[in-house]
């Protein structure tokens, strides 16, 4: 937003200023342009001067403010009228450039946030009526239309349907939901009618949550925030100082014109305010918080985001974060005399009354609904596995002893993981299924992109060696650790921790993360606002399920920090060359303002690069847009 | 215990620094941040909040007169 009377105050400056050059450069009366020219400093320049002192009456001398008015003054008295004026009307541009970025910067992280819907459609006294989302209370039902956004965190009912998570999780494939799913809102409706149950208020949803930490974060400050507001203290009252020097000095020792050398150490006074530094370094990580955000990874602080860049080490826990965490079958192993869906089915029907997890993979797996009138009576065989009898016949599912104890001699060793062998009394010994916890797809593009990057990868788990081993074959980590007790977790990350030189870094999932999570230099959770302790504990919250997020996160991290560098490293340079070309006479007022209020756009117009973080997408991972074209895998 | 306040039209960096230092030297007042890009004041306070809100607002307004101050 402009600020009219500063837009207007800065139009009539220059008009002044044009007018005053037209005639400097004319050749026309001397005390008409004096006079041009110095009420456009007082209309661009009162304002500063009255900051000045009332900075100086609340006890802060040297400002840029400061600067500015001992510049324009003594610009004016050596005669320098358009230098003058044009100082001053360039620092008024550059600050009201400044508000703008500023607060341009802050609306479009606000806006991110800001994907809740006006109204929601609950259903009261069997009635639906519009009302707002603020007004609906926990446990009142909602009607949620293909098209509406959802209004309110709630899970689903009745309805089926696909819903666009974007906003919250940054995944750009829809979600398949269905009753019992739960439900953010802001996500946005597809396909089907959706009627689900209220389970937070409004000021307590999801996106309540993300933009509050959004917000907390400008206020765990990065160390290099630190340093450069620490830097300016010393750094301005040292500038006037030089400037004095500049001017005293030669005047009084080698006899030098007072014109020249008050021009110079003026022009030194301009070069040097230090708006550029300290605008930019707050702004950038202000907008690399907001640019990770897009990704659904939440950074809790500056300070985490500097920290990430120094990143050395990545420990993942397995369960959930590099695997999926539920059982899948990863292969089905029939003997001859059989096919690959033959023996599904069977095994789907034969675990019909279970509800174990390997039993509900491999109804998963076989996917179609069993008619109840094919299953009979099943009986359990507790360590060796379930008789059901299936169309009229008795299939023995189970291990390998239940096998052995038919006269079955089986072998499995040709599949990985937990195997589930089938047989039947007239058929004999039919083959077996695999089934195994599966990794993510991202957790392979995640680990191959950490080694580009020169990221040690290490995996912990309290699974045994064997599965242990399989998955981090998979995945690709560095270093694996299985048959982990919780405490056994923690102490090998210790280990790491002193052992490295960088940062280290743990990601997980799960409420038994939270010890690792806290005791990392960052901690990472998966998988959203769910579980609230692994969120607490965390220093960064990944919205989705995706490990790519890691290392977008890292490289989102060393980009800013890389930009923010580039703006110290650029301003200061820039500065003291034209200081040392000022002092030598090779600088006039208008290169200073260039050091000054075009060094302070540079900077601000790169620190705002922070916001665009589509570079560090994988290729291929959830959050890329082109995901659905790019990865074919189910 | 944390108190936090929204402390608008901090427009120089500089002043806010000065703001933070002053309230961060006054007693009952374990640490303070004021983050300039969400014009937001953190605090950590173990003393009175009454008496404590009441000077950081005097600091603010005697360092920037045109601040505008809310409670959070």
């Amino acid at each position: 937003m402009i600020d009219k009377k500063e837009a207007a105050e800065i139009i009539i400056g220059a008009v002044l200023l044009a007018a005053g050059l037209v005639i400097h450069f004319t050749g026309g009366d001397a005390l008409t342009e004096a006079i041009l020219l110095g009420a456009g400093c007082i209309i661009c320049g009162y304002e500063v001067v009255m900051e000045c002192v009332s900075n100086i009456r609340g006890g802060t001398i040297f400002d840029e403010n400061l600067l500015m008015t001992i510049a324009v003054v003594g610009a004016f008295l050596i005669g320098e009228y358009p230098e003058a004026l044009a100082v001053l009307l360039f620092y008024r541009v550059g600050e009201m450039f400044e508000h703008y970025a500023v607060d341009r910067s802050r609306r479009s992280i606000a806006a991110l946030t800001d994907i809740m819907p006006d109204t929601a459609n609950v259903i009261r006294d069997g009635k639906t009526i519009s009302v707002s989302p603020s007004e609906v209370e926990v446990g009142e039902k909602v009607l949620i239309k293909p098209g509406d956004k959802v209004p309110i965190d709630c899970k689903v009912l009745e309805g089926a349907s696909s819903v666009d998570t974007k906003a919250l999780t940054g995944e750009s494939m829809p979600r398949d939901i269905d009753a019992g799913d739960e439900l953010f809102g802001g996500f946005i409706n597809l396909t089907g009618p959706i009627t689900a149950e209220t389970l937070r208020p409004y000021g307590e949803s999801a996106v309540s949550r993300i933009m509050k930490m959004i917000e907390d974060s400008a206020s765990r400050k990065a160390s290099s925030e630190r340093f450069i507001t620490v830097f300016a203290r010393y750094y301005t009252p040292a500038v006037c100082l030089i400037s004095f020097l500049v001017f005293l000095l030669p005047v009084l020792l080698l006899g030098g014109a007072v014109q020249t050398w008050l021009y110079r150490a003026l022009t030194i006074l301009v070069v040097s305010c230090p708006c550029a530094l300290v605008i930019s370094v707050p702004m950038s990580f202000f907008c690399g918080i907001g640019g990770a955000s897009k990704l659904g990874i939440l950074v809790k602080g500056g300070n985490f985001l500097e920290m990430l860049a120094k990143t050395e080490t990545v420990v993942f826990d397995k369960t959930g974060t590099l695997t999926k965490g539920t059982f899948s079958v990863s292969k089905i192993h029939p003997s001859e005399n059989m096919t690959e869906d033959q023996l599904i089915e069977m095994a789907a029907e034969a675990e019909f009354y279970s509800s174990h997890p390997i039993s509900l993979s491999i109804k998963d797996m076989y996917g179609k609904a069993i008619d109840p009138a094919v299953v009979g009576a099943s009986q359990n065989v507790p360590g060796r596995g379930v008789i059901t009898e299936v169309k009229g016949s008795a299939v023995h599912i189970g291990n390998l002893k239940m096998m052995s104890a038919m006269g079955h001699n089986a072998t499995d060793a040709c599949c990985k993981g937990t195997k589930i062998h089938i047989a039947t009394e007239n058929g004999g010994y039919l083959g077996h299924i695999a089934v195994s916890d599966v990794a993510k797809a991202d957790s392979v593009l995640a680990v191959k992109a950490l080694k580009e990057d020169g990221i040690k990868t290490v995996m912990l788990t309290g699974d045994n060696g064997e599965v242990a081993e399989a998955i981090a074959k998979e995945v690709g980590v560095d270093e694996e650790h299985s048959d982990l007790l919780p405490q056994d977790k923690l102490s090998v990350l210790e280990n790491i921790i002193k052992e490295g030189k960088g940062a280290t870094v743990f990601v997980g999932d799960g409420i038994n993360d939270a010890p690792s999570l806290a005791r990392a230099d960052v901690g990472i959770a998966m998988g959203g606002i769910g579980s609230d302790a692994a969120v607490e504990a965390a220093d960064v919250v990944i919205m989705n399920d995706s490990p790519a997020n890691v290392v977008s996160a890292i490289r989102i991290s060393k980009r800013t920090m890389r930009i923010v560098w580039e703006n110290i490293i650029f301003a200061l340079a820039v500065k003291f060359v034209i200081l040392c070309m000022a002092v030598f006479g090779y600088a006039d007022m208008y290169l200073a303002i260039f050091g000054d209020v075009g060094v302070t756009i540079i900077a601000i117009l790169n620190a705002a690069r922070c916001l665009s973080v589509g570079s560090t997408v994988l290729k291929g991972s959830i959050t890329d847009p082109d995901y659905p074209k790019t990865n074919i895998s189910i | 215990m944390k108190m936090v306040m929204k402390v608008e039209g901090v427009c120089c960096p500089n002043c806010a620094d000065k703001i933070e230092r002053k309230i961060s030297s006054l007693n009952g007042v374990d640490s303070a941040t004021l983050a300039y890009m969400t014009q937001k004041l953190t605090l950590e306070i173990s003393g009175d909040p009454e008496s404590i809100s009441n000077d950081v607002e005097k600091i603010i307004l005697k360092t920037v007169s045109k601040a505008k101050i809310t409670k959070v």
